[in-house]
């Protein structure tokens, strides 16, 4: 049986994926972070801090609630909701952001950088440099700019920079590309925190363990609710950081199904979509190897989604594992039915979702009414939707004076 | 000779060849980069064929990718020309095999990122490189951990894989760099990306003298240089010298494919009469 906790190895491989694929001028920073980040893991001080800041700053532990006009409205499973969107700042991001900034202030860094799609990793870097009093500059592909408008001047009230990306297709794919520029640029003083469980080892290891406190949470408070494990487990993937992070510690418990919702933007046949798994194939980029969009010439191709958090056109590489070993089950949502899901969320729970987690929902609305009421079905309602506004505007018509 | 019955491994040779042969001129190598592609196929393979009568006396030929996080904006926009104008790694390597039906002396090293060659398959690639006359890789986003992927199968080709030497390259990486480095040790002169700053020179020479105490193989020095005068102040303790960017907005600047032909070769005549005023001759 494979020991899930002991991934990935010593080379940072979940199988064939992962990897340090990265220019030499990063190997002997990403080596030491590994030690590093091996170090504070042992550390009982790093760890304390870590769970002070997650309690009284981040406001952990979430709650996990019952979501019970949810599960009348479906009329099947029993729909639990791991309320991620309660965190300080809106979303899962901040689980990782306090664990790497922690990190970087050990390591005696100056100066943090940051990619962000949505927003939502930026501003909750951009809050954690605050916290910390370190500069801070974010990356963002100018097309998510204008889509993402409020977490923009979150970020500049936060006192973040934020740079806007022209290059490529202006997403989160760019971003990524030009704060691994700044980055080779300037190491001695820079700590890059990445926002999801991909780049080079030990990103998507460390960032999965950060996040895996969603799990952990999880799993005693379905075991004081319910007396007993969920049944099925459901969460979005863009590069699939709160997925990973519900999904790690229940991966040796066999009878725990689980779901990964990709972003199946326009339809997969359209090729309009950022479902790496469904549409694409296993490729290198931003330092490993996993699940890419990539065209016959493995040039990477836009990813779509209506989702900016979502619109990577890879996915971490341990669900790239975790696919072909079929532990977990990836499907796909498109825009329209996160759309839909997104509303019913509003209208049925009084709770506006993210249109990232407004994908797990989508899939939620699909599953949930075929299975009996017995069936207990956690979702990760990873963040909030008030980022989405005008997003979800424009797209039901709405016009804002 | 016959050249259809040239081995792969006497290809690989092309580069030590020319490297024993400028240690005897007492000059270093001027080398050159481009993208392959850039601005067109047509235009971009009459430069590559007009390089070494410019003066390039190694020949790096960029295979465009989509996400090139090592290079800067003069790069990246050269290699989405590229893209844009339909290249690929067929195309490219059908460039390298034109040029070589014509200039077979001038080493030729490819240099890219890894993901268009791992959609290619790596065997086919290095089966089809071989026979187009390559005779080195420059993979950036390959560090000697993944060495299994390309490094040691191409050298079964009888392809080198150039190393990338940096600032941050301590005395405790070194040797893991150097063990399978092969053709020449390329220094990165500073911290970043390409189409830089400028390096100061002190720090250069430093860099330099360190590797040679490790090294036997040629040391290029790269990133950040533009001109005659850099180029020349470089070669005087570098084996070689290389330019990209610099060459590189010369295509982009140009407003015709003759200008774009003639902004490269003019400057890379400028940069190989800087490297000859380097030696003692």
């Amino acid at each position: 049986m494979t020991d899930y906790s002991m991934q990935p190895d010593a080379d940072g491989l979940f199988g064939r994926f992962g990897g340090r694929f990265v220019p030499e001028t990063l190997m002997p920073l990403i080596t030491d972070l590994q030690a590093e980040y091996d170090a504070a893991r042992k550390d009982t001080e790093f760890q304390r801090q870590l769970a002070y800041f997650q309690r009284d700053y981040v406001g952990r532990p979430s709650p996990l609630y019952y979501a019970e006009r949810l599960t009348e409205h479906f009329g099947g499973a029993k729909i639990y909701l791991k309320r991620e969107e309660l965190n300080h700042t809106g979303a899962h991001k901040i689980n990782n952001c306090i664990g790497q900034i922690l990190l970087a202030k050990r390591m005696g860094k100056t100066r943090i950088i940051a990619e962000t799609g949505a927003g939502m990793h930026g501003v909750a870097t951009a809050t954690v440099a605050a916290r910390f009093g370190m500069p801070c500059v974010v990356y963002m592909g100018s097309a998510d700019i204008e889509r993402q408008q409020p977490n923009v001047f979150r970020m500049k009230l936060l006192g973040a920079e934020v740079i806007p990306v022209t290059t490529g297709t202006g997403t989160l794919k760019d971003a990524m590309n030009e704060a691994l520029r700044d980055w080779v640029t300037h190491i001695d003083e820079t700590f890059y925190i990445i926002g999801t469980v991909a780049g080079p080892h030990p990103y998507p290891a460390m960032v999965r363990d950060f996040q895996a406190v969603i799990g952990r949470e999880t799993r005693a408070q379905i075991l004081e609710k319910e007396g007993r494990l969920p049944d099925s487990l459901v969460a979005c993937i863009g590069g699939g950081s709160n997925a990973m992070g519900l999904f790690h510690p229940f991966l040796a418990d066999e009878a725990v199904r689980m779901v990964g919702v990709e972003a199946g933007g326009k339809g997969l046949e359209t090729g309009l979509h950022a479902a790496s798994l469904s549409g694409g194939v296993p490729g290198v980029l931003h330092g490993n190897r996993t699940y890419l969009l990539q065209d016959e010439d493995g040039q990477i191709t836009d990813a779509h989604s209506i989702s900016a958090g979502l619109d990577y056109p890879g996915i971490g590489p341990e669900h790239a594992w975790l696919h072909e070993r079929g532990r977990v089950e990836y499907v796909s949502i498109t825009d329209d039915e996160a759309l839909e899901a997104f509303q019913c969320c509003c209208l049925q729970e009084g709770i506006i979702p993210a249109l990232e987690s407004a994908h797990a929902l989508a899939e939620v609305a699909k599953r949930a009414p075929t299975l009996p009421s017995d069936h207990l079905m956690v979702v990760n309602l990873s963040g909030r939707g008030d980022k989405d506004m005008m997003s979800v505007a424009q797209h039901l018509g709405e016009n804002f004076q | 000779m016959n050249a259809a019955k040239e081995s792969p491994m006497n290809d690989a040779t092309r580069l030590d060849e020319r490297f024993t042969a400028l240690e005897a001129e007492k000059r270093p190598a001027l080398v050159t980069y481009v993208t392959a592609g850039d601005p067109d196929f047509e235009t971009s393979l009459e430069i590559l064929k007009g390089l070494p009568a410019a003066g390039a006396d190694v020949i790096e030929l960029g295979m465009p990718f989509s996400d090139p996080m090592a290079d800067g904006p003069t790069i990246q926009k050269a290699a989405l020309r590229a893209l844009q104008g339909g290249q690929d790694m067929t195309r490219t390597l059908e460039m390298v095999h034109a040029f070589r039906r014509q200039e077979s002396q001038t080493p030729l090293v490819l240099m890219g990122y890894y993901n268009p060659i791992h959609h290619y398959g790596v065997a086919r690639f290095l089966k089809d490189a071989a026979h187009a006359g390559v005779d080195g890789l420059i993979v950036v986003d390959l560090p000697p951990e993944h060495d299994d992927e390309l490094c040691l199968p191409a050298r079964e080709h009888g392809i080198a894989f150039i190393r990338l030497a940096t600032p941050t390259t301590d005395s405790k990486r070194l040797p893991l760099v150097l063990e399978k480095a092969s053709g020449f040790l390329y220094c990165v002169s500073v911290n970043g990306i390409t189409g830089g700053s400028a390096p100061a020179l002190q720090d250069v020479e430093r860099m330099v003298g360190q590797l040679r105490e490790h090294s036997h193989l040629p040391i290029a020095v790269g990133f950040g240089i533009r001109t005659a005068a850099q180029a020349a102040a470089i070669g005087r303790f570098s084996d070689a010298v290389v330019v990209g960017s610099a060459l590189v907005e010369g295509i982009e600047s140009a407003e015709t494919r003759r200008g774009a032909v003639e902004a490269v070769h003019g400057l890379v005549r400028e940069l190989a009469a800087g490297v000859r005023r380097t030696g003692n001759a």
